[in-house]
């Protein structure tokens, strides 16, 4: 074959979920954090510095999972039903969060329940996100296009760790993102806790990438033998490259720096993992290949994608420079 | 716990009762967004204020519906991969691509403009932030079309070939997006939109007439509203007699579910207009009916001969009772609409649209039927396709995940409580806003959702609203 489609769609579907972890990660990351901040003047600035565009993260995620079902059915198919319980979590996580937004505004005597939704359901989508990487990281069994394995297979030491990794990375995203938008007190409590995430961040990555090659064969032989080897080098060192212009950007107030270095952590971890799993989909049991829909499913679909992706990232792009800048918290009020 | 139930029967439940609080946000926010397009354009093209207040008024209403579907609408694009496994792995190279289509074209769209809709009025200016509402309309009506497509591909499955893995694959996309029932699915059901949407702003209008609050206001909307319903509600009763025409065709023991057919009639069937369905012994109880109509509306001949459910074996007959309730339901519903538009009609020829009570409170009323007509008709749509999920080629019991009851069993509790709980609170709220008065918009209140970008009064006329009714 010419054109290989199911790996053209791999890395559509790859590229989705990686624009859902970093974009829907700093507004669940703002929600992670809601609580450190009791006051409710730096609760509204913090809401409205995403309400505009959270909508629009969380879309990545309804592709990344309608996509799957699209392109690679089976896969759809055995990992949803694997993860049941952490799937189920995380969106009811999903909804408490995502209803706050509205919610919040509507009520004086509840906010502080819809303040306790926001908080409480960003922290368990986060953790849910994480700890269904964690299992599909530790692998899944397949039998007759059937998920065969148990039902708890996915709550494991394992998966516990990168579900709190993930809400840590997601704090620092959250941190990071307020030091961009926002100004004065709020800003400085900020910066502070980006430094505290920053490290948490590292060490979880540390501790996610010592430990995984250990849990699979196949990982342990993609990160020691050559010629995938010159990774284990290159991601080490890109990672701390990121790490310290974090720091600097902190030390030096380059408000934006911060919150684009922890982006590129965010990539870094993701190529990382994606470096461990190729090819498989559903590791280490299905391939890419042999999860793909039929070519003429994939072929139709492409076409959209090919036209409609960059329209997307357009839009999206225009949406997020309507509101570029720092937020004036005096703006909205009342 | 769940051990005397089985995993398909729970699935089934979830399903039914997770797309059943999805529905009845887009049935509602389809029509909004267009409601709110119409308002922001009358008021860039003829600058009076009221369409202006309007907008505002029904924007922060507009947020949250829209964001319930939302939440609830992820729910369901991962509901098909927990509880529906088996049908996404067969299914999935159909029903996937198009909704993988409504997700580019339409769920981006939306969630893209949304904000600058919302918060952006400051800051892009009136013809951009127009340009986002539209986009925003248009959206809701592209969602509608693919997801419409895709399942009215389930009831009116062409166009495909089956796999050595048992997957359906297409065959011919033009066939299986263009599928025999789509073009009537779509046209009833932005109808059906556009129906709930007029008929709540109805309602909200009336209450407002009825309490004197803002007359202007209310009376603009309460008269938009009733053109919408006069208009509309003749055309949905037509097109839901060519949808049923068209499913005769298709899918005709839906249709002998839903005329309670249970016997075959040679020689004119009776419309049955009502009876108690008697699944047991294969027989109307207590019917009213009246001779040779079914076959004169379905035939369009007195003694044309319609097969009953006789001719169909019992396991392949989907639930009679449960269908024929939800179809009269619905279309008694979509007369009583019809009604209360003409009688709207009939007091604007006679002046009184604005000070007839009766009118008022009958709209009132009236408000939440355009969603018990909506969700009895995808009752009766889906449970009279069953026991398939693709009609005619893979049964409901044969696409389930190999999933133990008691995870889809908890987890049906868990979002039965969470979404009682969280929809409630979101109707109450949406309630509350209805019942203030629509204000004027550079005021000061805690109305609108106050971001970013706070709401920009136009310039503002005061005086225009002092002088009370509208002229006619
Ligand atoms: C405001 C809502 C509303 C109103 C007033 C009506 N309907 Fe309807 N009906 C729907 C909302 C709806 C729906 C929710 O939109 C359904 C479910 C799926 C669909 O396409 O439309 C539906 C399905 C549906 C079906 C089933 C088609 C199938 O499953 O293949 C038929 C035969 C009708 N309708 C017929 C009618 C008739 C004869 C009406 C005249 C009074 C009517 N509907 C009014
Ligand atoms: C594209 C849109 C839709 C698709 C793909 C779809 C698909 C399905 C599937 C797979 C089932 C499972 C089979 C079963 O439970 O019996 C189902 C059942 C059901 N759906 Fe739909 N559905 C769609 C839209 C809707 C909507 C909008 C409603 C209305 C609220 C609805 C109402 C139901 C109901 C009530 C059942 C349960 C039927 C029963 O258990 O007998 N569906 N649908
Ligand atoms: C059962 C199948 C369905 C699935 C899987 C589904 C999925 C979704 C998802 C994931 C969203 C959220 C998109 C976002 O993030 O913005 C959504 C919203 C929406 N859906 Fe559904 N949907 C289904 C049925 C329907 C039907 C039958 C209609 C109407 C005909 C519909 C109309 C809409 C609209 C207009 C929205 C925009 C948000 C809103 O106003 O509520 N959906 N749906």
């Amino acid at each position: 074959m010419v054109i290989d489609l199911p790996f053209i769609w791999a890395a559509i579907i790859a590229f989705a979920v990686l624009a859902y972890v970093i974009l829907d990660g700093f507004d669940l990351g703002v929600g992670i954090l809601f609580p450190l901040f009791p006051e409710k003047r730096h609760r509204d600035v913090m809401m409205n510095s995403v309400a505009p565009v959270w909508d629009g993260n969380e879309t990545w995620l309804v592709l990344g999972g309608g996509g799957l079902m699209a392109v690679f059915p089976l896969a759809y198919a055995t990992i949803l039903p694997a993860l049941y319980a952490s799937i189920i979590a995380m969106l009811l996580g999903l909804i408490f969060r995502g209803v706050a937004f509205e919610y919040r505004w509507r009520t004086g005597r509840a906010q502080y329940l819809w303040n306790w939704a926001f908080a409480g359901g960003s922290f368990m989508a986060a953790l849910a996100q994480g700890i269904a990487l964690g299992a599909l990281v530790q692998g899944i069994p397949v039998a007759n296009r059937a998920y065969s394995g148990g039902w708890w297979d996915w709550l494991t030491p394992f998966s516990i760790a990168t579900g709190l990794a993930v809400v840590i990375g997601y704090a620092l995203l959250g941190s990071t993102w307020l030091v961009m938008k926002t100004t004065g007190d709020l800003r400085d409590k900020a910066r502070s806790l980006s430094y505290i995430a920053a490290l948490a961040t590292l060490a979880a990555m540390a501790i996610f990438s010592l430990w995984t090659p250990f849990l699979e064969p196949l990982y342990l032989k993609r990160w020691f033998s050559w010629p995938t080897a010159i990774f284990s080098i290159i991601v080490p060192l890109l990672v701390l490259g990121c790490f310290w212009l974090l720091l600097t950007g902190l030390k030096n107030n380059r408000d934006s720096r911060p919150f684009l270095a922890a982006l590129g952590l965010f990539i870094l971890g993701y190529a990382g993992i994606g470096i461990s799993f190729y090819p498989y989909i559903v590791p280490t049991s299905v391939t890419i290949w042999d999860a793909a829909a039929p070519d003429e499913s994939l072929g139709f679909l492409l076409v959209g994608a090919l036209i409609l992706v960059p329209l997307i990232l357009a839009y999206t792009s225009y949406a997020y420079w309507v509101f570029r800048g720092k937020i004036d918290p005096e703006e909205g009020y009342h | 716990m769940f051990e005397t139930f089985d995993a398909t029967l729970l699935a089934r439940m979830q399903f039914a009762f997770t797309v059943s609080f999805h529905i009845i946000f887009p049935a509602f926010s389809i029509g909004l967004a267009s409601y709110l397009a119409v308002l922001e354009g009358l008021w860039l093209w003829t600058k009076k204020v009221v369409y202006l207040e309007l907008f505002d008024f029904w924007k922060t209403i507009f947020a949250l519906a829209f964001g319930m579907g939302v939440v609830s609408g992820i729910v369901m694009s991962y509901q098909f991969g927990t509880n529906w496994s088996v049908f996404s792995d067969k299914v999935g190279p159909i029903i996937g691509p198009l909704m993988g289509y409504e997700v580019l074209s339409a769920f981006f769209l939306e969630a893209g403009f949304l904000g600058i809709m919302l918060f952006g009025r400051n800051r892009v200016g009136p013809g951009l932030h127009f340009f986002a509402t539209l986009m925003v309309a248009v959206g809701t009506l592209i969602s509608a079309t693919w997801i419409l497509s895709a399942n009215s591909w389930m009831q009116t499955p062409q166009g495909f070939a089956m796999n050595d893995k048992g997957q359906f694959i297409p065959a011919d996309w033009w066939a299986v997006i263009f599928n025999p029932s789509f073009p009537y699915r779509l046209v009833h059901m932005v109808l059906a939109a556009y129906l709930t949407t007029a008929l709540v702003v109805g309602a909200v209008g009336g209450l407002h007439l009825l309490r004197r609050t803002a007359p202007l206001r209310a009376g603009t909307m309460f008269s938009m509203a009733m053109w919408m319903l006069t208009l509309v509600a003749p055309i949905q009763i037509f097109a839901g007699d060519q949808h049923g025409l068209n499913t005769l065709e298709h899918q005709p023991v839906k249709v002998m579910a839903m005329e309670g057919h249970y016997q075959s009639h040679p020689d004119g069937a009776p419309l049955i207009l009502f009876g108690l369905p008697n699944q047991a012994e294969q027989r109307i109880d207590y019917a009213i009916e009246i001779p040779k109509l079914s076959s004169l509306i379905l035939k369009h001949s007195l003694d044309a001969p319609l097969k009953g459910l006789d001719t169909v074996p019992r396991e392949l007959q989907p639930p009679v009772p449960i269908v024929f309730w939800s179809f009269r339901i619905m279309v008694g519903l979509g007369f009583a609409m019809l009604g209360l538009g003409l009688w709207s009609l009939y007091c604007r020829w006679r002046g009184r649209l604005y000070t007839s009570e009766w009118l008022h409170r009958a709209a009132m009323v009236m408000g939440p039927a355009g969603f018990v007509a909506v969700l009895a008709g995808w009752v009766t749509t889906e449970v009279g396709r069953q026991p398939y999920t693709v009609y005619g080629h893979l049964l409901t019991a044969n696409s389930v995940s190999p999933i133990a009851a008691a995870a889809v069993g908890s987890s049906l509790i868990a979002f039965v409580i969470v979404y009682f709980l969280v929809f409630g609170a979101g109707t109450f709220y949406i309630l509350r806003l209805m019942s203030r008065p629509p204000r004027d918009p550079s005021g000061d209140l805690g109305e609108g959702p106050i971001r970013t970008a706070g709401i920009t009064p136009a310039p503002h006329v005061a005086s225009l609203h002092a002088g009370g009714r509208h002229g006619h």
